[in-house]
């Protein structure tokens, strides 16, 4: 399927990253020493801070991710919605007062603000790069598989265009222009989200009896390099999304409400998609897009993803699969170093405890947006059968160019803002933990900052090669990897400081090495990166399921009190 | 405006450690009622996803009126927790550089 660039798209992308870089460059000139740099002074208003919370945690995995896998798979990609936010009640219950209180720039500060250790600051400096650097490579591709249609550019150029805004964005003045570039970001995409609901409710549905809408459809790519696409050389692939019958036979639903919307999809009945690929002897490859009359019901019920179709059998290591990942997710968000930074951004407990309502109520009405927006796009007749991603800008286009190149363009912000807020958490570890961890000479203010502007740059452009390198790769795979390496490395060593008397200095080190060495071993051992990394079958696997969480964040706390337990200072 | 500006901070204030010892418990509670909520939501999909078929209210399933109630339920407690921990007479910052957390102890 082909997107046409529009002018209009062009435009508004440009708008949008001049007032970006305007902003980051009016800050800049306001932004003064290590603390203005690293932490905006201290001084954001809690408002502005949890709407930034939501700019900063709804990254491309969950505007496009999302509602991409709800488009093609119903309910199942709700399931991530509700993992995602139901991180943040441990994030407010637990984290947010005590990490406010102990800690000033980075998230080691906290775990070492009880013994100035070199080694807690090393170990959670490592845990914070490796957390930000999985974290950032789907961003990256996500731009890069943005910048596609919106502007017709190829995917390198997307990658290269973000890494070099952000760069800008966060050399000019850190935590400042980061934090206000996610606040406009997060505003706008509660405010454009909310518009696309509206107007999918508006329209209701409509039945789509063409013959066609059912035919499947095939990718050809033979060994000479000809390209064929449903039997042609100049063919394109038909845009997909159909409901085929709605209750009572009707044709078109007209308006409906917010759960008569459900009640309506669960009568009737729609065509999902599903994709197989083969190569044969002489090198040609064949990609089939196959498509299936579902009944509604089935859509709005877990179980119809590849990812979650376990939870509908009898085997149980699917199932422990599926238990895994909501643990890592209840458990990874208040262990992502990014978000964790943000709570030194206001002035004290009370602002850190608001700002996290404010980003609660924020990113929970978005979350229930998805299901919304992903069903609407799952029937608008409109998303292109082999990018899940692009669901969501493909769905705005059958509202009109507007709102097309807008929500592309938040979209592009969306990436921007979560990119940003990687490269401050790194650069802030970098320079806090990792050098001064290493170093013999204290720094000054000003050296700080420069090292922390060399650091952020640095970062910038190993993102911009990883997202190269990564073109290809299943970018919702490696967010699921930052948050179980996350909420293993990072969870046990801070719910343990604040909640047991007898932890030691030890006992962090050991659990955060051990809890991020475990949980990465165990991904790179699991089917999943055997068949789609190392292209082996996923039979071969090391570990019997894909998600570690269930076994390493454990694996952490056990860790903790055993080696805290033996190393128990001499009284 | 004021929000824009950022130069380095002021001077921290603390809360007295026994309002944010009053906070924690607090938190702890609603952490686990909130917990055994979301455990039921994932072990009812995990051993008993038919479950989730069943149309309780209005033609819409428990899958979406769970997972709806999961969202609605966190912000809820949330703002619970945001009134018990307001401020209250007596509740008085303290100024100062050292924070009433755990006590410091010699570096290894």
């Amino acid at each position: 399927m082909s997107h046409s660039t529009s002018p209009l798209s062009v435009a508004v992308f440009a708008v949008f990253v001049f007032i970006t870089l305007g902003l980051s460059f009016y800050l800049g000139r306001r932004t003064r020493g290590a603390k203005g740099y690293f932490a905006a002074g201290g001084q954001i208003p809690w408002f502005v801070n949890g709407v930034a919370f939501a700019g900063d945690y709804l990254s491309a995995a969950s505007f496009l991710g999302i509602c991409g896998m709800i488009a093609f798979y119903g309910y199942d990609g709700f399931l991530y919605s509700i993992g995602y936010l139901a991180g943040w009640v441990v994030a407010l219950f637990v984290v947010a007062e005590p990490l406010r209180r102990l800690g000033k720039y980075t998230f080691a500060d906290a775990l070492d603000a009880r013994f100035q250790s070199r080694g807690i600051k090393l170990a959670a400096a490592i845990s914070t790069l490796a957390v930000s650097i999985f974290y950032l490579i789907p961003q990256m591709v996500g731009a890069g598989v943005l910048i596609q249609p919106l502007l017709g550019l190829p995917h390198w150029a997307g990658v290269v265009i973000v890494g070099a805004v952000v760069v800008i964005i966060v050399v000019t003045a850190g935590m400042a222009s980061t934090t206000w570039v996610q606040f406009l970001k997060g505003s706008l995409l509660l405010i454009f989200s909310t518009i696309l609901t509206i107007l999918i409710l508006n329209r209701g549905f409509r039945v789509n009896d063409d013959p066609a809408a059912l035919e499947p459809q095939t990718v050809v790519q033979t060994a000479s390099g000809e390209h064929l696409v449903n039997g042609s050389a100049t063919g394109q692939l038909r845009p997909v999304g159909d409901v085929v019958k709605l209750p009572g036979d009707v044709k078109e639903t007209g308006p409906v409400g917010p759960l008569e919307f459900f009640s309506v999809i669960n009568q009737s009945e729609i065509v999902l998609w599903s994709s197989s690929t083969k190569t044969d002897e002489q090198g040609t490859k064949t990609i089939t897009y196959q498509p299936e009359v579902t009944p509604g019901e089935e859509v709005l019920r877990p179980g119809k993803s590849p990812t979650f179709r376990g939870l509908r059998g009898d085997a149980i290591y699917p199932k422990i699969d599926f238990l895994s990942l909501m643990l890592a997710l209840f458990c990874g968000t208040a262990s992502l170093p990014h978000i964790l930074i943000r709570y030194y951004t206001v002035k004290d407990e009370t602002a850190a405890r608001k700002s996290t309502v404010v980003g609660i109520a924020t990113i929970g009405f978005f979350y229930v947006l998805t299901l919304y927006m992903g069903l609407g796009a799952m029937t608008s007749g409109a998303i292109d059968v082999s990018d899940t991603n692009m669901a969501a800008p493909l769905l705005a286009r059958t509202f009109g160019e507007a709102l097309f190149a807008v929500i592309s363009a938040i979209a592009f912000t969306t990436v921007l803002g979560t990119v940003a807020g990687l490269i401050v958490a790194s650069s802030g570890a970098v320079v806090h933990d990792l050098i001064s961890a290493v170093s013999v000479k204290p720094f000054t203010d000003h050296e700080k900052v420069r090292l922390g502007k060399i650091a952020a740059a640095c970062v910038g452009v190993v993102a911009i090669i990883l997202g190269i390198l990564f073109q290809n790769f299943n970018v919702s795979f490696l967010v699921g990897w930052a948050f179980s390496v996350a909420a293993s490395a990072n969870l046990p060593a801070l719910v343990m400081l604040l909640f047991w008397k007898r932890t030691t200095w030890q006992g962090i080190t050991a659990a955060i090495l051990v809890g991020m060495a475990s949980s990465l071993a165990w991904i790179l051992l699991s089917g999943e990166s055997f068949s789609k990394i190392y292209g082996l079958p996923a039979e071969n696997a090391l570990v019997p399921f894909s998600q570690p969480g269930i076994v390493t964040i454990p694996l952490g706390f056990i860790v903790l009190v055993l080696v805290s337990l033996v190393t128990q200072p001499k009284r | 405006m004021g929000g824009f500006d950022h130069g380095p901070a002021e001077d921290r204030t603390f809360q007295p450690a026994h309002i944010s010892a009053r906070n924690a418990r607090y938190g702890l509670v609603l952490f686990l009622i909130y917990l055994a909520f979301y455990a039921g939501f994932v072990l009812i999909n995990t051993f008993r996803p038919q479950w989730m078929d069943v149309v309780p209210a209005a033609g819409v399933n428990l899958a979406i009126w769970y997972g709806f109630a999961l969202i609605v339920v966190a912000l809820l407690l949330a703002l619970v927790y945001g009134h018990l921990c307001r401020g209250r007479a007596g509740d008085e910052e303290v100024p100062g550089s050292s924070p009433s957390g755990p006590a410091t102890e010699a570096k290894p």
